[in-house]
C-alpha cells in the first residue's frame, strides 16, 4: 500500500522559507488551501496577504523581486494565469523575475469544475518565452519543488499537489532530470504529475500480460531535454503514449510530438488527456475515467499501439485511491 | 538632488519645444500628452526626484535584445535616471506611450544626448515609441496601462524591507483608472501602509478614443482613491507652484497620488481645434500641418521648423 501523506506542502515551505528574509510568502486569500496558514501563523513578518486581486498580486510580486525579494505566490493554478496573464507577462515573465509561481489544483485534481481546473496552464506556460515549468507527481517532489523552484533565475511555474499525496519516489525532485521508472522495450509511456501513479496503476497486469512498458515521469517540463527524450523512443517498438492532466494541446503530448517531429522520429503516438474539452465538477477518480486519464485508458492505447487486447479490466489493476471529499487535510471541499 | 541650472519652467518649455519639433518632422506625434504633462516631467526631474548621475551613455545604445538566459548583458534603461542605490528615487512612467515627452524630458535636464531623441522610434534603436523595459529612462514595461502602480507598490514595500530611505514614484495617466488594476494596486498599498509610494496623475480627460467623459465616465476619482486608502491631492498641473505644496501634503500610512489637472492643448492652442482627438497628433493635410507649425511655434516662442527636407 502506497504511504499517504498529508499537506506535504506546508512543511516544505516552511522549511525552505522560514527565516530566510529574501523568500515572501504571497497568497490571494487561498492561505489555508495552499496550505500556508501555518506559516503564515509562524512568520508573519514573511507574509504577505494581497487578497483577491491577482492582477495587482502578480505586478506586485514583480516589484518586489525587482527589490530583490524571491516572492511565492500561492493561488489555485487557474486564477494565477488565466485573470493576470498580461501581468504574468510584463511584470514577471519578459524582465525574467524571480517569482516561484505556485498553482494548486492542476487539471482535474478538483471538483470545482471549469473555473477552478487549470486545464491548459502548461500549454500557455510552455509558450512564454522565460519560463521554467515545474510538475510534482508525489508527495516527495511536492516536498522539493520549493528549492527547485528557487534555484531557477528567472521565473517559475509549479503545478502542486496538496492535501493527502502519495509517496512514490525516494529521491527529490531535480530540475532539468526526468525520472526513469521502467526500462522496457515495447512501448513507452510519458506521465507527469497525477498520471504517473496511474500509470503505475497499470504495471503490474501489463507485466502479467507480457508487454515491456518503459516509463518515463516528466518533472521538469520546461526546458526538457530532448535528447534524452529521443533515446528513449529509439529503445521501444511499438510507439509512445502520453498520458497527461491536462488538454492534449500543447501539454506533454504535443511537447513529445514536436520533439519526435523535429527529429524526424517516425514512431506511432497516441496522446491521451482532455480531448479539446472542458470538464466538469466531480471526484478525482470519476473525472480520469471520465476523461480518459486513468489506468484502464492507458492499457487501451497500449492495447491499439499493439494490436492486442490483454483483457486487463478494472478489478486487474491496482487500487484506485477514492478520496473523502471532505477531509481534515484540506481546507475545503475544492 | 541636483541642482539645475535651468528653471523648471524652462525644462517644461523645453520639452514642448521638442516634442513639438519632432512631431512636426514626422508628421505626427505624442504631442497632447506633452502639453499635459511638461510641467509634471519637468518638476520630478528638475526638483522633485533624488536621483544619481546617469549610468548609461548619453547618446543611446541600439537594442540589444531581449531578457533571456542567453542575454547576460541585457539591462534596462533606469541608468538614465542614474543608478539603483537605496537612497534614490525610482521612476516609472506608467503610460508608456508618453515616452516622447519622457524622452525629451530626459534630454532638457541633461540626461541623454539631443541624438537620442532622433533615435526614437527608429528601426533597431532602443528609444522606442512605447517605452520599453530598455529605453532610456525606463526600469519596467508600462505599454499595458493600469500596472505600472502595483509594480511600483511591490518595490516600494521591498525596499521599505531593506531600509532605503528611497521612494518609488509611478507618473501615472486617468485613463488607467478605468482599469481595475489600478483600484486593486491602491487597496493593496494602502492595506500593506505603503507611504514611500508616491504618484503624479496627468489628469488630461483624454483617451484613445476621445474625451473620457464619452468613453467611460469615470467620476470623482480623487474620492475614489481616497475610500481606497490613499492620500489624494488635486491641483493645477501647469502650476508648480502647486505641484510643490501637494508633495508636502502628510499621507503616513498610505501612498500618495497627486492628481494634475491638465489641459491636453495647453501652450499649443491650435491644438484645440482638434478636441477630442488628441491622443495622437497626425496632421490631417499638409495644409494643417504647415499652419499648426506656424501657430505653435510662434506661441512656444521659436520660429517654425523646417520639414521641407
Amino acid at each position: 500500500m502506497v504511504e499517504m501523506v498529508n499537506r506535504p506542502y506546508a512543511g516544505a515551505f516552511e522549511a525552505h522559507a522560514a527565516g530566510n528574509p529574501e523568500i515572501l510568502c504571497l497568497s490571494g486569500d487561498l492561505t489555508s488551501s495552499c496550505e500556508i496558514d501555518g506559516f503564515r501563523d509562524r512568520h508573519p513578518e514573511q507574509f504577505l496577504s494581497l487578497g483577491m486581486a491577482e492582477q495587482n498580486m502578480m505586478s506586485f510580486a514583480g516589484g518586489l523581486a525587482l527589490a530583490g525579494f524571491r516572492p511565492f505566490i500561492h493561488t489555485f493554478g487557474v486564477f494565477m494565469y488565466r485573470r493576470p496573464y498580461d501581468q504574468l507577462m510584463a511584470s514577471v515573465a519578459y524582465p525574467r523575475r524571480r517569482v516561484r509561481l505556485m498553482g494548486f489544483l492542476p487539471g482535474i485534481t478538483t471538483p470545482g469544475g471549469m473555473t477552478h481546473q487549470a486545464i491548459e496552464d502548461i500549454a500557455v506556460m510552455r509558450s512564454i518565452p522565460n519560463m521554467t515549468i515545474l510538475e510534482t507527481g508525489d508527495a516527495t517532489e511536492v516536498e522539493g519543488i520549493c528549492a527547485a523552484a528557487d534555484s531557477i533565475d528567472g521565473p517559475v511555474w509549479c503545478r502542486v499537489l496538496r492535501g493527502s499525496v502519495p509517496r512514490l519516489f525516494s529521491t527529490p525532485l531535480k530540475v532539468g532530470q526526468m525520472r526513469v521508472l521502467s526500462e522496457g522495450s515495447d512501448i513507452l509511456v510519458v506521465t507527469a504529475g497525477i498520471t504517473t501513479e496511474e500509470a503505475l496503476r497499470a504495471r503490474a497486469a501489463l507485466a502479467r500480460a507480457g508487454v515491456s512498458i518503459r516509463h518515463l515521469h516528466l518533472s521538469t517540463i520546461k526546458p526538457f531535454d530532448a535528447a534524452q527524450l529521443l533515446d528513449h523512443i529509439g529503445s521501444v517498438r511499438h510507439g509512445v503514449i502520453t498520458l497527461e492532466n491536462h488538454v492534449t494541446e500543447g501539454g506533454i503530448g504535443s511537447l513529445v510530438a514536436e520533439t519526435m517531429a523535429d527529429a524526424g522520429a517516425g514512431r506511432r503516438l497516441i496522446r491521451l488527456g482532455l480531448r479539446d474539452t472542458y470538464a466538469h465538477g466531480g471526484s478525482r477518480p470519476y473525472l480520469m475515467r471520465y476523461y480518459g486519464l486513468d489506468a484502464l485508458a492507458l492499457v487501451g492505447a497500449i492495447e491499439t499501439l499493439m494490436g492486442r487486447s490483454f483483457g486487463i479490466g478494472e478489478a486487474d489493476l491496482d487500487g484506485a485511491r477514492v478520496e473523502d471529499v471532505h477531509s481534515l487535510v484540506k481546507a475545503e471541499a475544492l | 538632488m541636483l541642482t539645475n541650472a535651468r528653471s523648471t519652467e524652462e525644462v517644461a518649455l523645453g520639452i514642448r519645444r521638442r516634442v513639438f519639433e519632432h512631431t512636426i518632422r514626422n508628421n505626427g506625434g505624442y504631442l497632447s500628452q506633452a502639453c499635459s504633462a511638461a510641467e509634471q516631467l519637468a518638476w520630478l526631474y528638475n526638483e522633485e526626484l533624488n536621483l544619481g548621475a546617469p549610468t548609461l551613455p548619453m547618446i543611446p545604445k541600439p537594442f540589444a535584445g531581449v531578457p533571456s538566459a542567453a542575454n547576460p548583458l541585457y539591462h534596462t534603461g533606469a541608468g538614465y535616471n542614474g543608478p539603483a542605490a537605496p537612497e534614490y528615487d525610482r521612476l516609472f512612467i506608467a503610460p508608456a506611450h508618453y515616452a516622447l515627452v519622457a524622452y525629451a524630458t530626459l534630454v532638457e535636464v541633461g540626461r541623454m544626448a539631443p541624438e537620442g531623441l532622433e533615435m526614437f522610434n527608429r528601426d533597431g534603436s532602443s528609444v522606442e515609441m512605447i517605452g520599453a523595459e530598455h529605453s532610456p529612462g525606463m526600469e519596467v514595461h508600462n505599454g499595458t496601462l493600469g500596472i505600472g502602480l502595483s509594480t511600483g507598490a511591490g518595490l516600494a514595500l521591498g525596499r521599505r524591507r531593506r531600509g532605503e530611505p528611497g521612494r518609488t514614484w509611478v507618473f501615472m495617466s486617468d485613463g488607467e483608472v478605468q482599469e481595475g488594476q489600478t483600484w486593486e494596486a491602491v487597496q493593496a498599498a494602502a492595506h500593506h501602509g505603503i507611504d514611500n509610494l508616491m504618484a503624479i496623475m496627468d489628469v488630461n480627460d483624454q483617451q484613445c478614443d476621445g474625451a473620457m467623459a464619452s468613453v467611460m465616465e469615470v467620476g470623482d476619482i480623487a474620492a475614489k482613491f481616497r475610500c481606497f486608502g490613499a492620500a489624494c491631492v488635486e491641483i493645477d498641473g501647469h502650476d508648480l507652484s502647486a505641484m510643490r505644496d501637494a508633495v508636502a501634503e502628510p499621507h503616513e500610512g498610505r501612498p500618495l497620488i497627486i492628481l494634475a489637472r491638465t489641459s491636453p492643448h495647453h501652450a499649443m492652442a491650435a491644438l484645440g481645434e482638434r478636441f477630442p482627438r488628441l491622443h495622437y497628433v497626425r496632421f490631417k493635410s499638409e495644409a494643417e500641418r504647415a499652419r499648426m507649425n506656424l501657430s505653435i511655434a510662434a506661441e512656444l516662442g521659436i520660429a517654425p521648423i523646417d520639414y521641407s527636407h
